[in-house]
This record gives structure tokens, sequence and C-alpha cells, in this order.
């Protein structure tokens, strides 16, 4: 049998089938990793900055394990490799890039965005960080130092941006609404900007 | 031997990739250059045996920072790439 001619129904219920029989995975475990993958959006990162920002506890965590602090809040990590937290600083901006393929911290930002993968990202954020960053529209304070991470090999790396100003006294769900998945990989700043700002809650 | 934090390495310059099928992690823009060790990230299996289902020994793995205006002859002073190495494309420079 062709298997790239193969109805793929039928080959996926075959290895579904095998695993089972074998004793690999069975149904139940499928259907949970199944689960895990659909949650793993950068709604969970969001979720991880905004509780660094207001639980200093779990901030050290989450910048000494950042696979034991995303398991901490039910983030399924078990099996992937470790997740690596590199924190801003008020001199200090990190970005993220994988110039050999597209290694990325997907469950806690989900699937990679398109451009994360081009040649033309992965080329520019080591050739030329702040050209590309000025592009996103991302203006470093003068005197902050940017620090790209490449992320060659084993381990997944996020951004952990630094909380913007103004955001006293607001709510976790509502500091993690402002996290975008360009925050944490630090092509971008999170800001109250005109449309997302709010009455206080 | 593990490296100690701010030791300062060399990326071997070597193109194993000119010599036959392999996987490298070792990106071509840090070959031969020069960064110091930020820390050990741990030992993990070689990808390079463990691509091709060999038997994959555990190698350290380092955090190396690298100058990044000094890799393109161009930049901000004080910028950095940091990169994750195993350690046997490093070399202890004096």
């Amino acid at each position: 049998m062709n298997l790239l001619e193969a109805d793929s129904d039928r080959l996926l219920a075959a290895v579904r089938a095998l695993l089972a029989a074998k004793g690999i995975m069975d149904a139940g475990e499928i259907a949970a990793r199944v689960r895990a993958t659909d949650e793993a959006t950068p709604a969970q990162g969001a979720r991880m900055v905004a509780k660094a920002w207001t639980d200093q506890a779990f901030c050290r965590l989450m910048l000494a394990d950042g696979t034991r602090a995303a398991e901490s809040l039910g983030i399924p990590m078990r099996g992937l490799p470790p997740l690596g937290v590199l924190a801003n600083t008020p001199d200090l901006h990190h970005l993220v890039v994988c110039t050999l393929c597209s290694c990325y911290p997907r469950a806690v930002l989900g699937y990679p965005p398109f451009w994360y993968k081009s040649a033309a990202y992965r080329a520019r954020a080591v050739r030329d960080p702040r050209g590309l960053l000025a592009e996103w529209g991302t203006v470093l304070p003068s005197g902050v130092t940017l620090t790209v991470v490449d992320s060659t090999a084993e381990y997944r790396w996020m951004v952990l941006p630094l909380r913007p100003a103004g955001t006293e006294g607001w709510s976790e769900p509502r500091l993690a609404a402002l996290v975008r998945e360009g925050d944490m990989i630090g092509v971008t700043i999170p800001a109250i900007s005109a449309t997302r700002s709010g009455p206080a809650c | 031997m593990r490296l100690a934090s701010g030791t300062v390495v060399r990326v071997r310059d070597d193109w194993p990739e000119t010599r036959g099928p392999c996987h490298i992690r070792t990106p071509h823009y840090l070959r031969g250059e020069s960064g110091s060790v930020l820390r050990h990230l741990g030992d993990f299996p070689n990808p390079e045996e463990a691509a091709f289902a060999r038997p994959a020994p555990l190698c350290p793995l380092y955090h190396v920072r690298v100058d990044q205006p000094a890799l393109w002859g161009e930049g901000a002073p004080g910028d950095a790439v940091v990169v994750e190495l195993f350690g046997h494309w490093l070399e202890a420079t004096p």
C-alpha cells in the first residue's frame, strides 16, 4: 500500500489502533494530548506573565524554572523541552528567535506566528535586531541594551515583559488581557493603548 | 570538565556539513566566534547522534553570550546574542 495515497481517516484510525494494541498510548491519552494542544495558546503565557507581575514568589519560580511555574498553573508540560523565562528589566530587553528552525514555547504560546518561521525574521533578528524592532514600532528607551536569544537547542524561551505603568491595582485577568504573543517573543512591549483602556475593575 | 560561568570560549570553526550528513545545533554565524559562558543549562542527549537514532551520550549545554556588534561589524554597543551551545563545540581560550 502507498501510505501517501491512503485515505487519511483510515490511516489515522490504523495508527491509533496500533498505538493501543502495542500498549504505547490509549484513546484517553490521545484525547488528553489533543485537548492540551488545543488549549496551548498565548493566553497561557499571558496568564503566567500576569501572575508574575502580581506574585513575587511565582515570579521567582518562573525565572528559576519556567516548566514548574507553568505546571503550577495547570499547563501541561510533561514530555516537553524545558521552558526558560527571560526577564526584561528597565535596562535590558530580550528578543527570541530560532535561527536554525522554529523552536518555540508551544505549551505556553501555542503555534508560532507565520513570521516567526520566516527566513527574514530568523536572519534579521540576529543581524539587525534594532532595525527589526523599529519596523514593529517598538522603540527601546535610550540606554536599554538588547539581548537576542537564539533558541538553538534544548530549551524553549519566553520573555517576561515589564509591567506597564498605569496598571497598578489591576486584577490578574485584566493584566493578562494586556499581554500579546509578540510581547512574550520580544518584538513588542505591552502598553495600555487607547483601544484597550477601560474603567477600573 | 564543566565550564564555569564567565569562561571565555571560542566556538569551534568546524563544518561537519561539508563532510557528510549531519544534524548540528551550532549556527553557521557563530563558528569561530568568541563569547563567554553565562551558565550551564543542563546535560542533554547529543542531538548529532540522536537525530540519526544512534546512542546519544549526555552532553553539557551552556548559555553563551556573544557580543552582537562584533559579529557583524555593526549594531549598538552592549547588545548581545545569547545562544545554547554544547560543550564539545566550545574551546576555552586563554
